[in-house]
């Protein structure tokens, strides 16, 4: 393990802007990882997410602000940056044509790591990543889950401080998906800092201390998933499909009119008790048992609130 | 300037680890290109041309040959693969995750592509040592030309591959530059007694044209103040050609 830093923030960005031609990728973005954390960046497709996790590792040079990592500002000295860091794409990267084996010796290489080191490395993250059944076998005959646990392997062979993870575990079964979450788990628990992207609020809620949700370049809020939740919506979510003209009979006599947010016909209703919503739509159904779902408020309500659909109701 | 000369070698480590498992698709076809033009024009076409330029025709075509077997060693490695490389595999992204800077992306690629130039043009000279075309031992100065040579066309194709948008550009590369340089470059015929005056001084921006006067040369062991231009056409350009792609490079990796 190299030295590790002295001060306590891994990242720490300062209203970095980055547009691309006309259009702004990130706006006046700010944001702090501190040691030890797992930090989630969550946003829909083009918030900036990717530019911003290249800004930091120092690839895409923002037009205004600064970048430091590790208290080194990025754009002077990118190499000794990257060397205690570590990234997995959104897509991998791998050399198909090679075994796993083998891809972690080139990648290993690109750090400097030399023979005896590099084979013990590439042989500790097979086990580490359970790769060890298709460790001689040419990538390309992989499955995804296998590919994609290797793309991790190769960011891991520095052993890096801080890990960067875009989308880790889009696209992939339920098995692998809890497998990496739990390897995740194990470099946190070493003392690695993560930051990672995701779509998958779940993910997000399971895996993150901190989460900055990002919405046009900017951070729209940023802190611990529960509370956020708290925060910015009520404790409980009854679920229901109906339409526009359908629902203000369906929420009469609540008071105060409970937060609500709406997708097609699909409508979320925010409230701390949500049976007694419930007792009142069983009541106007008259027997007629409509679908509906009551459950805890959770990290995609406040997403959706934040960056998608309008909300009603007054946050 | 920031160039790391490890990590540039770390670039061409990939490379080679891929081309150990490849290379005997990949040799094929480079290989027996030349092969096959000496067979064809040389007995060939050799058979009604008694000599030329005071050799046998065989033997006027080998150095030329040796030469053409290194731009096309260098030429496809800096075009179809760089930029498949570039484009479709994304390798230079997963490189700039690491220490590696762009600077060392170019400089790896283009040892890389000076390696497969010195592979091709050293087999393609083995060949015809063998069928003893190749007076010893002042032919042998051919194989410090090679990397040269590799150089110059990894030079010209990485400029060209790191400012296309589409991979199609590379039939007008290979048709309209590379086949025109090959026919047109002393290769067959010596240009000097087919050009008049004017023509003869346009002849010397073609880039395949240099390194193939100092091979001929060498085959002869007969040096002219002429190969010192000729090696200094080939260091100068290439030189020119790097400093460009190394702009257009960092603009395609970074942003």
């Amino acid at each position: 393990m190299g030295p590790r830093t002295e001060s306590s923030i891994i990242v720490e960005a300062s209203s970095v802007s980055k547009r691309f031609g006309a259009r702004p990728a990130v706006d006046q973005l700010s944001l702090r990882v501190p040691a030890g954390v797992c930090y989630g960046l969550l946003g829909p497709n083009g918030a900036g997410k990717t530019t911003t996790l290249r800004m930091i590792y120092g690839v895409t040079r923002p037009d205004s602000g600064t970048v430091r990592v590790f208290g080194i500002d990025i754009g002077r000295d990118p190499r000794s940056v990257r060397s205690r860091l570590g990234v997995t794409l959104q897509q991998n990267v791998l050399i198909e044509e090679l075994s796993p084996e083998e891809n972690l010796r080139v990648f290993g290489r690109y750090h400097l790591i030399r023979e005896p080191e590099l084979s013990r490395r590439a042989h500790e993250l097979i086990g580490f990543l359970e790769l060890g059944s298709h460790a001689k076998v040419p990538v390309r005959q992989l499955s995804g889950g296998f590919q994609r646990r290797l793309a991790i392997a190769l960011s891991l062979m520095n052993r890096p401080e801080f890990l960067i993870l875009d989308e880790p575990t889009t696209g992939l079964d339920p098995a692998v998906r809890l497998a990496l979450w739990s390897r995740i788990r194990d470099l946190k628990a070493e003392g690695t800092t993560a930051l990672l992207t995701t779509h998958y609020m779940d993910e997000a809620q399971r895996l993150c201390d901190t989460v900055a949700i990002i919405s046009a370049g900017k951070v729209m809020d940023e802190g611990a998933p529960s509370d956020l939740i708290a925060q910015r919506l009520a404790r409980e979510t009854v679920e229901l499909d109906c339409s526009p003209s359908e629902e203000p009979a369906l929420l009469n006599g609540l008071s105060p009119t409970p937060q609500r947010l709406r997708v097609g016909r699909r409508l979320m209703v925010y409230l701390d008790d949500a049976t007694r919503l419930i007792e009142h739509i069983r009541k106007l159904d008259q027997g007629q048992r409509r679908s509906l779902i009551a459950r805890p408020t959770n990290l995609e309500d406040v997403f959706l609130a934040l960056t998608g659909t309008s909300l009603e109701g007054g946050v | 300037m920031s160039l790391s000369i490890p990590h540039a070698l770390s670039v061409w480590r990939r490379n080679a680890a891929m081309y150990r498992r490849t290379w005997r698709l990949n040799i094929l076809p480079n290989f027996f290109e030349p092969v096959l033009y000496l067979v064809s024009i040389g007995i060939g076409v050799g058979a009604y041309v008694s000599e030329m330029d005071g050799t046998p025709y065989i033997a006027f075509l080998a150095p030329g040959l040796v030469c053409v077997a290194a731009m096309n060693g260098a030429s496809f490695e800096v075009t179809y693969n760089i930029y498949v490389r570039l484009v479709f595999e994304k390798a230079y992204d997963a490189m700039l995750t690491t220490p590696i800077e762009p600077d060392d992306v170019l400089a790896g690629e283009v040892i890389w592509a000076v390696t497969r130039a010195c592979i091709y043009g050293g087999c393609f000279f083995v060949v015809i040592a063998l069928a003893g075309l190749a007076p010893l031992p002042s032919s042998l100065l051919i194989l410090p030309l090679l990397p040269l040579a590799g150089l110059l066309f990894a030079a010209i194709g990485v400029a060209f591959t790191v400012y296309i948008k589409t991979i199609d550009l590379f039939s007008f590369y290979f048709t309209l530059f590379l086949t025109p340089l090959f026919l047109f470059s002393d290769v067959f015929f010596p240009l000097k007694e087919r050009l008049s005056g004017g023509w003869l001084w346009v002849a010397e921006v073609l880039p395949l044209l240099h390194p193939v006067r100092v091979a001929r040369a060498a085959f002869r062991a007969e040096g002219a103040p002429i190969h010192v231009w000729d090696l200094f056409y080939i260091l100068g350009a290439s030189f020119l050609l790097l400093a460009w792609a190394r702009r257009g490079v960092r603009r395609r990796l970074t942003n």
